[in-house]
């Protein structure tokens, strides 16, 4: 730590994390709905309803030579271009830096006419990482890192989620097929940034564990806030939204 | 990098882990060996002590959580302590403080922990 005149020490990681924040806004984003982030508090692992999940999912670079660091900006700069076809992820204007906040348009089951709007917030960011926090509504109440290592000779790239379901409806899809999709997203991201950086038939390695059973029943009220429910009101009421001209 | 060091002391039903250095994902090693030998000699309550913490990325961050789930399981939990503005702070965006009770010296996280 630095000990600056005032006499309080900072420490090395004070300029990577996100700045005290009550209710999210996404104004800095352009070309997606923000009513499904704007307002909305943080929320973390520990206030989800469902079981808890951690997931790893590692892929190694082999023949790349590309520090972590290169990695990483690479990553930050176009991360959505790596999300699987279909999914749509509105960077801030800003770049992805702490305390930023970003849109998602995610299709839970691809072709379906549901679409969830949601977003994240930029817990945290460095040379070498960056995390994501989800807002109340989201389908998931968790934490998921992107990093870039050396091991050895070779750097590894690694998303690794702390994940909840959010509400009940939320835990009932994910033990429905949530979970795999969710899973499979992930490691089709992990693919797709690992060919753009020259690994021909990139293997993912997924470490996909339950370390919490139990279900909060205490957050079963995070229903209130569901994008899941509001997205799919708004997909069937959009005909009659559409008549009367209210878009 | 500053190497995680973390110092074990038990008082009755209450342990104090005194962390010092950084927290990173790579302390996970020492930090459960440490809560698990806290555990072993009875500990219903551990007490984190940050009053040395140097450093801590998200990584750290998500180490705690497990740590707390681990405690939960096992019927005991977990208490904080010397953490600084900048990391109470963080403690509250993420909302760890909503599990992790925080104390602001050990006197009284030792009388909580106790309690």
């Amino acid at each position: 730590m630095t000990q600056p005149k005032s006499g309080a020490p900072i420490s090395r990681d004070s300029a990577n994390w996100a700045g005290p924040v009550d209710r999210l806004s996404a104004s800095g984003v352009a070309g997606a709905r923000d009513d499904a982030v704007t307002g909305k508090r943080v929320t973390g692992p520990l206030q989800g309803f469902g079981q808890l999940w951690q997931k790893t999912f590692t892929v190694p670079l082999d023949g790349v030579v590309l520090t972590p660091q290169a990695l990483i900006a690479i990553w930050k700069d176009r991360f959505s271009t790596f999300w699987p076809q279909g999914q749509r992820f509105y960077a801030p204007l800003s770049g992805i830096a702490p305390g930023e906040v970003a849109l998602l348009e995610i299709s839970p089951v691809p072709g379906a006419p549901v679409t969830l709007s949601t977003g994240v917030m930029v817990l945290y960011a460095d040379d070498e990482s960056f995390t994501f926090m989800t807002p109340e509504g989201h389908t998931l109440s968790a934490w998921i890192t992107f990093s870039a290592e050396r091991r050895g000779d070779v750097t590894v790239i690694q998303a690794q989620a702390l994940e909840r379901p959010s509400d009940p409806l939320d835990e009932l899809a994910y033990m429905l097929g949530g979970n795999r999709m969710n899973n499979n997203f992930w490691r089709q991201t992990l693919e797709n940034l690992a060919r753009h950086v020259g690994v021909a038939e990139p293997v993912v390695d997924m470490q996909i564990v339950c370390i919490d059973r139990n279900r909060q029943w205490r957050h079963v009220r995070n229903l209130r806030n569901s994008a899941s429910i509001r997205s799919a009101r708004r997909t069937l009421t959009a005909p009659l939204r559409k008549l009367t001209g209210r878009g | 990098m500053t190497a995680t060091v973390i110092e074990l002391d038990q008082e009755g039903p209450a342990a104090i882990l005194r962390i010092e250095g950084d927290v990173t994902s790579a302390s996970e090693p020492d930090l459960m060996a440490a809560y698990g030998l806290a555990a072993a000699n009875g500990a219903t309550a551990v007490i984190l002590d940050f009053s040395k913490l140097e450093y801590m990325n998200s990584g750290g961050i998500g180490l705690l959580v497990t740590l707390l789930v681990r405690a939960q399981r096992g019927g005991g939990r977990l208490v904080a302590t010397g953490l600084s503005e900048h990391y109470r702070q963080i403690f509250s965006l993420t909302r760890l403080d909503e599990a992790i009770e925080i104390h602001d010296d050990e006197p009284a996280a030792v009388a909580a922990a106790s309690a």
